[in-house]
């Protein structure tokens, strides 16, 4: 099949940016998004031209480096489907794709597709662990956790830490991620004594790094490609206030 | 064929402590000087890479007070290739009560690496794997457990025990998460430098001993020279030497190989596992491959047309009696569930017979009718949902109603930079860890061992042994402007000069498809003389090109993913010399390969043990026509005999 791709380019992070269209022809509809953006690029270095920039790496949908909005979406038009897991089957011929990178307050640009998502780490190192330092673990069978609780647990533990949620959000808000780490390990027994610290240190990081407030838009869990759930924000909103009360 | 080599001194493991086998490690632990807290943070531990390995040491050292400084080339620590390990981790916990111990677990893993690992190296594994559970549930790792509350097992790659502790098809994701967060607090407590973005490009060594490293940002193109009291490299696997495999874009070798350059030994390159069950490649667009988990294997029959000329028809229009269940007819008692290595290679035989099915002819079909009819669509859904899912997002078939399609692929390497039982390279203050190193699966891994041994690894044996080394110093400190830093700073400079210099017609990725394209077709799971002597002068006339067509764009002082890659690729055409080089000398077969020189008279591996019973450690050969150094650790079980494999 033969499509036009419309793609972000920006040299650097002080470069202005612009939109360029490129025809890729002859691409298989088995080819994977990222796949489609190889063949191209492939083609531009040899006709001199400068190859597009974009964050990739296990290319199976686990890794989350992958990051760019398609069409306008985060990830693209399939549900619950990373970039790199997008295949070229979904588009028809002739189709003018537009290709953008994750656009938020706290990622700035690098170059092209590719942002910085450092602020992301930031949240995690402010709370989002629990303080088990190696060798002082009690045996693993000590504590038994409830199948339920160990499942939801696992549900939200599936983050992959992309940002689409965040790409997503018309505020840049990481509310659904923080929430995801938020729930995973408040869910847990070992979690318990740091519960209020984590959520109160990993949201004031949240604001610190300079992303967005939550205001229930929604957008963030449609374009999760893990699906965790809105219903984990209420989980971290409820968390937030008990742990406020205590401090009172 | 000795042309190719030269044959040096035989190298020896001083490290291990002799004694029962259970007590080395208690022995070793106490024999290991230890530092003064206080003393610590005056000293500094690099660490290159942050998967299971780099991540989990980096964590633990920074608790341990050391001033650690860590590095990946990834955008955050967390997307080491570790995160994509799916099936699980084997711990000798015993909880099913089935007979499960430390001995039977460090038995198996020396029988599953085909008698060539270290007895001592494997026993130490399997003692702390029962640790590694434990810390990872204290860091709040969901792994599955049973309604009762308790942790479950399964039991996964053969083995007859329960053993295997998983998070879905997740559990690589979920430790590595865990040993981040565990990374990331003590970043945030300023106990971890981390330099995300930044690539390691040279290993900086005065007077003997390694003491740092020449990164690249590869924001800034900045090139610095960074220095420690030791260097950890937990850089990983070389599996993308063969451009398609399961690993993720960005693995490479050049850590380890400009360690190997600079006089660490690289040890038995020429292991690597091939995986049965991926998804095979769909045309010449196609960038990795997927894994998909083993399992299917349970109850999928792997079968391909009896004749050539069936190869295009649609699978449905083949009647029963034209099919060839091939692994059914060839090991009637394992079927479809023989091991990786033997199904990997049956699958590339009767592809390369011309009886392969799907794009190229390269796949065969993994067909789930006869279980969809015998336990019914929802059993199989409730069984293998997920995998099925994912094999029809790739591919855009539905395995429900037409058979898989699989192919083998490159998974897993188990050689790696010669560590002694410290983790120690023949570089002092050297250490290396997980896959990079080559210590503990021998010539085959077990399923659900990879992740043991990463932990194991970070969490429990590095901050002991790399404590002993540390104890001597702090070590005087080394400015940018000593000669051997000045040195390696320029080399690494000079080199990306020439890449971008070369200013030819033909793409990095170009260059790395054909690389690989030999690699899979010589050096993969079946290897003749003939074949890798041609091999090895293939890849010497393919570099030769490289250095003068290769068209890298752009330049150094700014983010070039193209000239990452470039650097990378010039590593692996020397690799893959010497994984041809060490292949070729072993000319029996092993583990994971087959020589095909080296067989039974019914076509089955055949070892030598009074031969090849040794680690094949080379040394780097200066000169550009000058030839590597073989030096041999020999090998001794005192356990675990020597035994011969048979599925038939």
């Amino acid at each position: 099949m033969d499509i036009q791709v419309r793609v972000w380019r920006q040299q650097d992070s002080s470069d202005k940016g612009r939109m360029e269209s490129y025809d890729v022809k002859d691409i298989s509809p088995d080819a994977s998004f990222l796949e489609m953006l190889d063949v191209l690029n492939e083609k531009l270095i040899l006709d001199g031209d400068d190859p597009i920039a974009f964050d990739h790496d296990c290319r199976e949908g686990i890794c989350g480096a992958c990051s760019m909005v398609i069409d306008g979406v985060a990830h693209g038009p399939e549900k619950a489907t990373t970039a790199c897991q997008l295949h070229m089957r979904h588009f028809k011929d002739g189709d003018k794709i537009d290709v953008e990178p994750w656009r938020a307050a706290a990622f700035p640009v690098i170059k092209d597709l590719v942002v910085n998502r450092g602020n992301l780490d930031k949240i995690i190192a402010a709370g989002g662990y629990i303080t088990a330092p190696t060798g002082a673990a009690p045996e693993a069978h000590a504590t038994p956790v409830p199948k339920k609780d160990a499942d939801l647990a696992f549900e939200a533990a599936t983050c992959i830490g992309c940002g689409a949620c965040v790409a997503a959000c018309p505020n840049g808000s990481a509310m659904l991620f923080t929430a995801a780490k938020v729930a995973h390990l408040g869910l847990m027994p070992q979690g318990q004594p740091e519960r209020d610290t984590r959520v109160l240190d990993m949201l004031q990081a949240q604001d610190d790094a300079g992303f967005g407030g939550c205001t229930n838009m929604g957008e963030c869990s449609q374009v999760c490609p893990k699906g965790i759930p809105l219903t984990l924000i209420g989980r971290l909103n409820s968390d937030y206030r008990k742990a406020l009360r205590k401090q009172l | 064929m000795a042309d190719f080599w030269n044959d040096g001194d035989p190298i020896a493991d001083t490290a291990a402590p002799e004694g029962p086998i259970e007590n080395r490690w208690e022995k070793r632990k106490f024999s290991a000087k230890l530092v003064n807290p206080a003393n610590r943070r005056k000293l500094t531990v690099i660490v290159v890479g942050t998967g299971l390995a780099g991540g989990s040491a980096a964590a633990t050292l920074a608790e341990a007070g050391y001033h650690v400084k860590s590095y990946c080339y990834q955008d955050s620590p967390r997307r080491a290739h570790s995160i994509a390990a799916q099936g699980g981790i084997n711990a000798a916990k015993n909880y099913r009560n089935d007979g499960d111990s430390i001995y039977r677990l460090f038995y198996d893993t020396v029988k599953g690496g085909d008698f060539r690992a270290r007895e001592s190296n494997v026993y130490r594994l399997a003692t702390v794997s029962v640790n590694i559970i434990d810390q990872c549930v204290a860091q709040g790792v969901p792994f599955a457990r049973e309604y009762g509350g308790l942790l479950d097992n399964r039991s996964f790659g053969g083995t007859q025990v329960s053993r295997t502790f998983y998070a879905r098809g997740q559990t690589g994701q979920q430790l590595l998460l865990g040993a981040y967060q565990a990374m990331e607090r003590q970043i945030g407590l300023g106990n971890i430098e981390m330099n995300s973005r930044h690539e390691m490009l040279e290993l900086i060594i005065v007077e003997g001993k390694a003491r740092g490293i020449v990164v690249r940002d590869m924001v800034t193109g900045e090139i610095t020279t960074e220095m420690a009291d030791a260097v950890v490299l937990a850089s990983g696997g070389y599996g993308n030497v063969f451009f398609l495999s399961t690993n993720a874009k960005g693995c490479n070798v050049t850590a380890s190989w400009r360690a190997h350059r600079k006089g660490a030994l690289f040890a038995n390159p020429c292991y690597t596992q091939i995986h049965p069950t991926c998804i095979p490649e769909s045309g010449t667009h196609q960038s990795k491959l997927t894994l998909m988990s083993e399992s299917l294997r349970n109850d999928g029959r792997v079968w391909v047309p009896k004749s050539a000329s069936d190869c295009q028809k649609p699978a449905s229009d083949i009647p029963e009696e034209d099919r060839d269940y091939y692994l059914e007819r060839i090991y009637p008692s394992f079927g479809n569930l023989v091991p990786r290595d033997i199904a990997s290679r049956a699958a590339k035989n009767v592809c390369d017979e011309g009886r392969g099915v799907g794009p190229g002819g390269l796949g065969v079909y993994l067909d789930f009718a006869d279980a969809i009819k015998r336990l019914g669509k929802k059993a199989v859904e409730a069984k293998y949902g997920n995998l099925f899912e994912m094999y029809q997002r790739i591919t855009g078939e539905d395995p429900y109603s037409v058979p898989m399609r699989i192919y083998p692929a490159v998974h897993y390497t188990m050689g790696g930079l010669w560590v002694d039982y410290d983790l120690q390279s023949t570089i002092p203050g050297l250490f290396v860890v997980g896959e990079a190193n080559f210590s503990d699966h021998g010539a085959n891994r077990l399923g659900a061992s990879a992740l043991m041994q990463g932990l194991g690894d970070g969490y429990f044996v590095l901050p002991t042994t790399l404590g002993n080394y540390l104890a001597s110093g702090p070590y005087e400190k080394i400015g940018a402007d000593h000669e051997e830093v000045v040195a390696a700073r320029k080399q690494v400079e000079d080199r990306i000069a020439k890449l971008l210099s070369i200013n030819g017609d033909r793409t990095v990725d170009s260059f790395h498809r054909e690389l690989g394209h030999i690699m899979w077709e010589y050096c993969g799971m079946e290897r003749t003389e003939e074949g890798l002597t041609k091999a090895i002068g293939l890849i010497r006339s393919l570099k030769e090109e490289f250095w003068q067509r290769v068209k890298v764009p752009g330049t150094g002082e700014q983010l070039n993913q193209n000239l990452e890659k470039a650097g990378r690729v010039a590593d692996f055409f020397e690799l893959g010399e010497l994984m041809c080089i060490d292949a070729l000398h072993r000319r029996e077969s092993c583990g994971g390969h087959f020589r095909a020189e080296s067989q039974t008279p019914d076509g089955e591996a055949l070892r030598h043990d009074d031969e090849f019973s040794y680690v094949a450690a080379w040394e780097y050969a200066t000169g550009e026509s000058a030839k590597p150094t073989l030096h041999k650790e020999q090998l001794e079980f005192e356990y675990v005999h020597p035994s011969t494999r048979s599925y038939k």
